[in-house]
């Protein structure tokens, strides 16, 4: 983001900030970034954002966890050092269930969150911009890029578009 | 959006988003009360005497502890069972009932998750502490070594090894997770210093974009979904510790929807217990009204009604299997030398729960807190029960014993009040108590004040 500039405008209501977007979108207006202090419903569809692929990520890291959490057991007990318990089968499913299963919740979880992290680009002390600290109180704020000398227009586009108070940020 | 006509507010007052963020943010500002600091003394103290007892342990060794070769389970496995069954109500009321979509759990669902993750805490040092050799604890997972051995992966006890620190792990990231948003907007309150430094890293460089948000709501109900099976699993593969046995009283099909639904009746009365003394000490009465009190409240007959059942199934079955050993266990229990236990724990979990079908009692604040207590004390003694009547007479009528506590097993329990406590009082200094972002999500169909706009 370094030696960029935006043009912020904030609404003090999600269904406001819903119809500044829509305004803006009907004229065309790239939208770089809305922020919002709760996850606001049916952003995403207006938002035209691509479905997440976390689950996906979390299937698959679930399924590894299963897999390894059965392989590495059967393993132990038919080729390591196989045990004879009572007389019962060295291959004996039934038993193997609980540690597979948690292995497959832990390795989904950490898939999730880590995936989460990563695509959003958030972890321990990332170096995010911050243009309105009130957007984490009650402000709904819609960030646009400003490409060449349009700040004053896209300021004006935001006003038009019914914000509360717009602001040029440079980065 | 679509405000529910019958459904009262749960959130009472006139709120804005930014009252809400001012009245959640309030208890974490200024200079803590003498309640506080009272509070904090004396779980330290607790957690000290604890210390001290766990050392007397490791040092003399576990012939402190009032267990001999006919009771090898004695405090020590009570509260271990204890202590996780307290810590199934968060996870359950963050992960099931979002679930279920259920917008009263926003209120209290950060306060009970971190519950959860202390109760675990305290769970988790009782089997490490029982295995006698602290610094060998970790010979409980399966790593490669010289002896060429691996782990009983067909032992329960093995299971809840994996089983709780899967559950410890997964509700800590759970709770972590939904706490970031919270700790961002603590930031933004802050004034530059250290502090606001030190919540930035915590914070993870939180924005609030709509992107994060629609990753964070897809993540947490995708972990959700993987958490209540979690929450279920858990307190399952702890009956197993006892289920799988051939010893009668614990040799019973039905002991896991049993444990579970007892975890979570216990869970539910100690977040009731501590949620109504926190609510009024730090004004969030606003936050945490008696319509959640009723929500928990049936949750609790509920969960009571199937420990209730489940009790009256296992003297049934005694009587039914005609196994005499099975049917002296369950006489022995009620009429034995451990009387008393029993019938402590039939009082408490059958009979005071049943006091909520009645609404004036199942809406008193007051009347609630003396009942959740009282389960909180008859869940004890259940495993307490569970543990000791079964073990302390067994196949050898000349090896039969009786058990009491030592002080140190006495300690260590307390010591475990102590780390709970001394987590919990600086959480409540440390972070939101409720979640901000969420009850600003259920605001607009569940507050008083448009509720009142939409009539």
């Amino acid at each position: 983001m370094e030696g960029k500039a935006f043009v912020s405008g904030y609404y003090l209501d999600d269904k406001d900030l819903v119809d500044g977007i829509r305004a803006l979108q009907e004229k065309s207006i790239e939208i770089t970034d809305v922020r919002t202090p709760f996850p606001v419903h049916g952003l995403d569809k207006v938002l035209k954002m691509r479905r997440s692929r976390l689950p996906r990520a979390g299937f698959i890291a679930g399924a590894l966890g299963a897999l390894i959490g059965f392989g590495f057991q059967a393993w132990v007990f038919t080729q390591a050092w196989p045990l004879n318990f009572g007389g019962k089968p060295f291959l004996s499913v039934p038993s193997f269930i609980p540690v597979t299963f948690e292995l497959s919740v832990l390795c989904a979880a950490f898939a999730l969150v880590f995936g989460f992290l990563m695509r959003s680009g958030l972890g321990p002390g990332a170096p995010n911009v911050i243009f309105d600290e009130e957007v984490t109180n009650d402000r709904f704020q819609i960030l646009l890029e400003v490409k060449g000398d349009n700040s004053e227009q896209l300021q004006a586009e935001l006003q038009s578009a019914g914000a509360e108070g717009v602001q040029h940020h440079d980065v | 959006m679509y405000v529910s006509p019958v459904r009262e507010p749960l959130i009472s007052g006139e709120k804005s988003y930014s009252k809400v963020t001012e009245d959640i943010y309030a208890p974490m500002t200024g200079k803590p009360g003498k309640l506080w600091f009272g509070g904090l003394t004396l779980a330290l103290i607790a957690l000290g005497f604890g210390l001290f007892s766990i050392f007397i342990t490791v040092w003399d060794g576990i012939g402190t502890w009032g267990l001999d070769r006919t009771i090898g389970w004695g405090w020590g496995i009570t509260n271990f069972v204890w202590w996780v069954g307290i810590g199934h109500a968060g996870t359950f009321i963050s992960a099931i009932l979002l679930l279920f979509r259920q917008k009263w759990r926003t209120s209290i669902n950060r306060s009970a998750e971190a519950m959860t993750i202390f109760a675990v805490m305290c769970a988790g040092l009782f089997p490490l502490i029982h295995m006698g050799r602290l610094p060998l604890g970790f010979f409980i997972f399966p790593y490669p070594n010289t002896r060429d051995v691996w782990v009983n992966f067909n032992s329960p006890l093995l299971w809840d090894v994996f089983a709780i620190s899967t559950y410890l792990t997964v509700s800590l990231l759970f709770w972590y997770m939904g706490l970031i948003p919270d700790i961002g907007t603590i930031r933004d309150r802050l004034l530059p210093g250290l502090k606001k430094k030190v919540y930035n890293f915590l914070s993870f460089g939180w924005t609030g974009s709509a992107r994060h948000w629609a990753r964070h709501e897809s993540m947490s109900l995708i972990l959700a979904g993987l958490a209540a099976p979690l929450v279920l699993s858990v307190h399952t593969i702890v009956s197993f510790d006892f289920a799988t046995s051939v010893i009668p009283g614990w040799h019973t099909t039905i002991f896991p929807p049993y444990f579970v639904s007892g975890a979570v009746f216990s869970g539910f009365a100690m977040v009731l217990t501590l949620m109504i003394i926190t609510r009024k000490a730090i004004n969030l009465e606003d936050y945490i009204t008696k319509a959640h009190l009723e929500s928990m409240n049936k949750i609790i007959i509920t969960t009571g009604s199937i420990v209730g059942i489940a009790y009256i199934t296992e003297l049934f079955m005694a009587w039914y299997s005609g196994v005499v050993y099975e049917q002296y266990a369950f006489v022995n229990r009620a009429f034995g030398p451990y009387w008393w236990a029993y019938w402590i724990m039939m009082t408490c979990n059958v009979i005071t729960p049943q006091l909520f079908w009645f609404k004036k009692i199942r809406r008193s604040f007051l009347a609630t807190f003396i009942i959740s207590i009282f389960v909180n004390i008859g869940m004890w003694f259940e495993r307490f029960v569970i543990i000791v009547t079964s073990l302390h007479r067994d196949f050898l009528p000349s090896s039969w014993s009786m058990y009491s506590p030592t002080w140190v097993e006495v300690g260590i329990y307390i010591g475990t009040f102590g780390l709970f406590f001394t987590l919990f009082f600086l959480f409540i200094r440390a972070f939101p108590v409720i979640a901000i972002a969420e009850v600003k999500s259920v605001l607009k169909t569940s507050s008083e004040k448009f509720i009142k706009k939409g009539k």
